[in-house]
């Protein structure tokens, strides 16, 4: 194909996209449009139903419950995958740790960021507890919780402490909370059945005070156990990358 | 407008709409001038901070179009996890080629 009749087919091309855009632009509903009637349902009913002030947790962890724990099981898969990948199989050499640039002197970590990492570890601890144990009330929730938490522990290992990193959060361990935060919430909607009713429905008393802590039932029982498991398998997923790929220089320990 | 939609709730920190819109307008062309500095760059570990400000602005933009909880996912995921597992990927990558 000569330079020229592919410069025709990328015009021809070009105008038929270009047409399609167009036409779907002049289709669009206006600016801040909402037609369906689900959102203005719940924003009617959502409090006062659940007792929760954060709605958004209250959709995803009780009105499309079921659908968050098949998302949850996806980050689940996910950092199950990226270990059975990664694992040692038996009989597989382990790379000799060599420095492979001998004579050049790594840098050490800077002053200035084992100092701000080291700052930041409490509070990014305190931050992702308080996002996970808050889904009911306000605009937070396990999933982001749990990243801030797992942050919170790549924070210690960028504070130049790889050991302490590895001490802290031990695969083993990471491994069995993870289980023990994906396997929380389908136990949370089992506990329902047991009970008679319909899986995940909300079966702990709610509480009287829309925007208590205490309040919403399940809904905060199960963004807890979605902190846990999603911090977990962020964890999990980042240490087993740092095994592959750390530089372990002598200084960087 | 539907009247429905319309939050009649005031408080301190509520932002009159004339401010509000030229707030969204600003943080609309940041991300797009961020998106298009993502794509320009072509050294790989620069762009992997350039993605990680992006997800800053991203997050900026949900906050202002009144998506909190989206805005606390775009943080954590845009600009601190995915940056992370690239940077890790990098590192991974480029010590094999050498």
């Amino acid at each position: 194909m000569t330079p020229r009749q592919r410069l025709w087919m990328f015009l021809i091309g070009m105008a038929g996209l270009a047409a399609f855009y167009l036409w779907g632009l002049a289709g669009l509903p206006s600016f801040g449009d909402y037609p369906g009637p689900y959102g203005d349902i719940i924003n009617r009913i959502a409090v006062g139903q659940t007792k929760a002030t954060g709605v958004v947790s209250a959709v995803n962890f009780e009105y499309r419950g079921f659908d968050t724990l098949g998302e949850e099981f996806i980050l689940f898969i996910a950092a199950t995958g990226v270990a059975t990948v990664l694992r040692h199989l038996r009989g597989e050499r382990v790379a000799e740790v060599r420095d492979e640039a001998a004579g050049r002197h790594a840098p050490p970590t800077s002053e200035a960021v084992r100092m701000v990492a080291l700052i930041l570890t409490g509070p990014t601890l305190v931050l992702g507890w308080y996002l996970a144990s808050h889904a009911q009330t306000s605009p937070s929730g396990g999933f982001q919780g749990g990243v801030v938490l797992a942050t919170a522990f790549i924070l210690v290992y960028l504070a130049g402490r790889f050991l302490t990193f590895e001490r802290i959060s031990p695969v083993d361990i990471i491994d069995a909370v993870e289980a023990v935060g994906a396997g929380g919430f389908a136990a949370v909607g089992i506990s329902a059945v047991v009970m008679g009713q319909a899986y995940l429905t909300n079966f702990l008393p709610l509480g009287t005070t829309p925007g208590a802590v205490s309040s919403s039932g399940t809904i905060a029982l199960i963004s807890f156990f979605v902190g846990v498991e999603v911090g977990a398998a962020f964890i999990l997923i980042v240490s087993e990358l740092l095994d592959q790929t750390l530089l372990l220089r002598p200084g960087s320990r | 407008m539907n009247p429905a939609h319309v939050l009649a709730v005031v408080t301190p920190y509520t932002v009159t709409p004339g401010l509000m819109d030229a707030l969204q307008v600003t943080i609309l062309v940041l991300v797009a001038a961020g998106a298009t500095a993502v794509v320009l760059i072509r050294v790989p570990a620069r762009q992997v901070i350039a993605l990680s400000a992006y997800g800053l602005l991203l997050a900026v933009l949900f906050l202002a179009f009144q998506a909190p909880d989206v805005t606390l996912s775009e943080l954590t995921v845009g600009s601190v996890a995915l940056p992370i597992l690239l940077l890790l990927t990098l590192a991974k990558v480029g010590r094999r080629e050498k």
